[in-house]
């Protein structure tokens, strides 16, 4: 708990946080950016599980267990989508969007 | 008596076709030969040891041949319609195994030499074991689906031996034509089946052919356009057996099928698989003969008659000598459909059935010598053609006199077998029915004729000179030759009556001297007629011919038969018939399809824009539409 | 005290967020996102979830950003300036941004939350206990399925990024 702060205060930051996320993952043109604002959506999401763990359930531990479970999720995931981004590199020394769309049609 | 090691008869034969078929490159032509008739002569062994057991130790009981079966049930319809496998051994299909042993042995001996050095070796002598295999199984069927599977089998071997040399555009030609037509015809024989197995709910001869069954007594009186149901389900079949008997207007498949290697020609277009047809009436005889009188029968009988008629009118002026022998052929089974066609159940009157298969006996062995020695002056002289030959005698004394034998046999020169059996068809159709008989002693002119235009047309005639001096045929051939004049020889003094019989108890037959003179004295006229116009060479027969003006020239070309199947198939069926389905399936049904497919094509083309390929693109369509769900769901639609 | 700690923290969050997401220099982007990360971990810190502050920190800032660091190193020159979306499409998702967020702030204003008042320090032991318990409730399986999946991309990442030798095979067949 954080005093004189309501879950409300927190709930709004996160929300803000994750369509600050939204909003660069569409509107970025290269696929490192797209990746950061992924991360961006997470954390929005991570704190929500803990601060509802925190707020309604104190005398439970889920909230958090969810949170490591996604940062490590959210690690592994980092990790693969830059391999992916380097090799990618390679092919076409390029990691911007416009020249990723092969699959379209 | 156990009967179990009988299906190793087929089955060995399979066996030899499966290795030789696999293992066709790997394999020596040489030893491949050997293992042909290796497994034949197996398989011909058991067929004998069966004979023997069957006829002289176990099959008679109480003065009976019982039938003797051994099945087991493959698939399971009904309680009482079931598919059977298995093997039934009764009087006629022992008659059956001992002709496909003995002429399928012979032609395997006879190929190992006739056969040599060519390409399909191998080939050849695997086709040679399914045919053998398909044969035997034919002839154990235990019922009408296993008797059906074993006839396209043997459709089918036939079809690959005819079309052997399918580098020649005729040979393929042929292949299809004898393809077609039988399957055309089988599919009379398939709807027959259908018919007996909906109405009386079994396939099993056995149960078929009771004449107390209920398939014989109850169903005969449900009946359809005047005649009774199983009448229809028999005439329907006798179709099936029409277009592999090469019956009126069915035949037009054989002569063709002379394409195919001459050994062959002997085994399966002259001894064994033309007759399937009569042995398929002889099997399903009780039905024939009991359902309504035997009107399918008299039908039987008719065609019969008319076929040999016919077949031995166009064989006279054939020149291709294997044609001539193919319209034989035809001719002679029209003899034996016309003799199990006058045929009567009990006793004495069971004569034409007995008969019937008597000279199906004679019949394959003579013919088959035929065939063979055509095939050994085919193999002289590198022709069919009766022009190239002549004078032949001189050079080929062993395939002379074997020839002689056979055409003597199918005269009915007395004494040989072919003077027994036909002189029995003659009698069973003198006691019955006066017009069959006339044309029988006509036909039996005439073949004595044709026989001998053939025989003088190629041993005596002119003295050709020949390129290469033609020669004796190897040991390999000339040895079948030899065997199967034997039996064309002394063959009709086995007692057949005694064994084969319609209703199984067996009689004693004696000859009718005046009929037998008058059938005899017809054959020698022949035989002199033939004497006069080819013995030597003069014009005779050419300035007969020339008098005989359109009627020759008809006959000549078979009576244009080919053309008018021709004429139909092309201008009424494939003109007046099919065009416009062909038109209504292509503007109509195919149209509606493909023109459903292109405006699919046409709108996404169109929109296909909408997929641009960019993540955020899809991204950003998601999260809209979320938002727009969550507005919806939550705000609007709150009631 | 700890209010204006929180809305400090809350607006150096969005700040940077939004920096984070707007900036067109690329590495510049994966700092203002490394402030965001810190933000959030005090945030934990705040709640007192020390143990999740810490990871936050090490698995995030110590860990993903460098990450993120590197790969912008090797595919991009540090002063290359990054390409921006169109004007209106930037305003278009804006609006729509604003638009979500205003669902998700009226639906979450709109609830009653049953806020149950305490200061219960959740120790690293309470989360180890919890996490590698097998009775009902326990969480040793995911955990486990976890650490699987971490080894998987670790492997995977490997072989992707490893990739084939083009050029050598291309050399050779030239």
């Amino acid at each position: 708990m954080i005093a004189g702060i309501s879950i409300y205060e927190i709930l709004t930051v996160t929300s803000i946080l994750f369509f600050i996320g939204v909003y660069g993952f569409i509107t970025r043109k290269n696929l490192i950016s797209i990746l950061m604002s992924v991360e961006l959506i997470l954390n929005a999401s991570v704190i929500n599980f803990v601060v509802i763990n925190k707020y309604l359930y104190p005398d439970m531990l889920q909230g958090v267990f969810f949170s490591i479970f996604i940062i490590a999720v959210a690690a592994a995931e980092t990790a693969l989508a830059i391999a992916i981004i380097i090799n990618l590199y390679r092919q076409i020394a390029s990691v911007e969007v416009k020249d990723t769309e092969i699959m379209k049609y | 008596m156990d009967i179990t090691y009988t299906i190793l008869i087929p089955l060995i034969p399979l066996a030899v076709f499966l290795l030789l078929g696999i293992f066709n490159k790997s394999i020596k032509p040489a030893v491949s030969g050997y293992i042909g008739v290796a497994g034949l002569s197996t398989s011909a062994a058991l067929s004998f040891y069966t004979a023997y057991q069957y006829f002289f130790v176990h099959g008679k009981v109480d003065g009976v041949y019982k039938a003797i079966v051994e099945k087991t049930v493959w698939m399971n319809f009904t309680e009482t319609l079931h598919i059977d496998i298995g093997v039934l051994i009764d009087p006629i299909s022992i008659m059956m195994l001992i002709v496909v042993s003995i002429v399928s042995l012979m032609v395997h001996i006879y190929s190992r030499g006739y056969m040599k050095g060519d390409e399909g070796y191998t080939r050849f002598f695997s086709y040679l074991s399914l045919f053998s295999f398909s044969m035997y199984g034919l002839v154990l069927a235990t019922n009408l689906f296993q008797i059906y599977i074993f006839w396209e089998l043997v459709g089918v071997s036939s079809f690959l031996l005819i079309g052997y040399y399918y580098t020649k555009p005729s040979a393929v030609s042929a292949a299809k034509k004898a393809f077609i037509v039988t399957r055309f015809a089988d599919l009379g024989f398939l709807v027959g089946i259908l018919i007996i197995g909906y109405y009386t709910g079994t396939f099993d001869f056995e149960t078929l052919n009771n004449p107390e069954g209920s398939a014989i007594l109850n169903w005969a009186s449900t009946s359809f356009m005047g005649l009774s149901v199983i009448t229809w389900a028999l005439l329907l079949m006798f179709i099936g057996g029409a277009g592999k008997s090469a019956m009126f207007p069915l035949h037009i498949w054989l002569p063709d099928a002379m394409e195919g290697p001459t050994p062959v020609s002997a085994l399966i277009h002259a001894a064994t698989m033309v007759v399937a047809g009569v042995y398929l009436v002889a099997r399903l005889f009780p039905m024939f003969y009991f359902v309504e009188d035997g009107f399918a029968l008299e039908v039987v009988a008719y065609v019969g008659a008319f076929s040999s008629l016919f077949a031995a009118i166009i064989a006279i002026t054939q020149t291709d000598i294997k044609r001539v022998l193919a319209f034989s052929t035809m001719s002679q089974i029209g003899y034996m459909m016309l003799a199990l066609g006058v045929s009567k159940y009990e006793g004495h009157d069971g004569l034409g059935y007995m008969a019937s298969m008597f000279h199906l006996f004679t019949h394959a062995m003579f013919k088959a010598l035929l065939f063979l020695g055509a095939g050994s002056v085919i193999h002289a002289v590198h022709s069919n053609y009766l022009k190239d030959m002549g004078g032949l005698r001189k050079y080929m004394p062993i395939t002379n006199i074997t020839f002689l034998i056979a055409a003597l046999a199918i005269a009915g020169f007395p004494l040989t077998s072919g003077f027994f059996s036909k002189d029995e068809i003659l009698v069973a159709a003198f006691e019955n029915n006066k017009l069959l008989y006339f044309s029988g002693v006509l036909v039996a002119g005439l073949t004595a004729f044709y026989m001998f235009r053939l025989y003088f047309g190629i041993f005596w005639g002119k003295d050709t000179q020949y390129k290469h001096a033609p020669h004796e045929s190897p040991i390999s051939m000339t040895f079948p030759l030899m065997v199967l004049a034997l039996i064309s020889l002394f063959g009709g003094f086995i007692p057949f009556s005694k064994y084969v019989s319609a209703d199984r108890v067996g009689f004693d037959v004696h000859l009718n001297y005046p009929l037998a003179a008058v059938a005899v004295s017809v054959g020698l006229i022949g035989i002199a007629l033939a004497w006069i116009f080819y013995k030597k060479e003069n014009d005779l027969a050419s300035r007969f011919a020339n008098s005989l003006g359109v009627f020759y020239k008809w006959t000549y070309d078979k009576f244009y038969l080919d053309e008018i199947y021709i004429f139909v198939t092309k201008n009424i069926i494939f003109n007046r018939i099919a065009a416009p389905i062909a038109w209504f399936d292509k503007k109509v049904v195919d149209a509606t399809m493909e023109g459903i497919g292109n405006q699919t094509a046409v709108v996404s083309e169109k929109i296909k824009g909408m997929q641009s390929g960019k993540v955020q693109d899809y991204a950003f369509s998601f999260v809209a539409g979320i938002v727009i769900l969550a507005i919806v769901f939550i705000y609007l639609w709150t009631n | 005290m700890e209010r204006i700690i929180f809305y400090i923290l809350a607006l150096i969050i969005i700040f940077f967020a939004i920096a984070s997401v707007s900036s067109k220099k690329m590495l510049r982007s994966v700092v203002y996102l490394l402030f965001v990360l810190c933000g959030i971990s005090g945030l934990y810190f705040l709640i007192d979830y020390n143990f999740l502050a810490a990871i936050q920190l090490t698995v995030y800032a110590g860990g993903v950003i460098v990450l993120l660091i590197f790969s912008v190193m090797l595919v991009h020159h540090i002063e290359m300036e990054l390409e921006l979306a169109k004007v209106s499409k930037r305003i278009l998702i804006a609006v729509a941004s604003l638009l979500g967020l205003g669902v998700f702030l009226t639906t979450i204003y709109s609830y009653e939350f049953i806020v149950v008042e305490n200061s219960i320090t959740t120790t690293t032991e309470d989360i180890g206990f919890g996490l590698l318990s097998y009775e009902a409730g326990g969480f040793i399986l995911p955990f486990e399925v976890i650490s699987i999946l971490l080894l998987a991309s670790m492997i995977g990442a490997i072989i992707i990024a490893k990739g084939t030798k083009i050029t050598n095979k291309n050399n050779d067949s030239l």
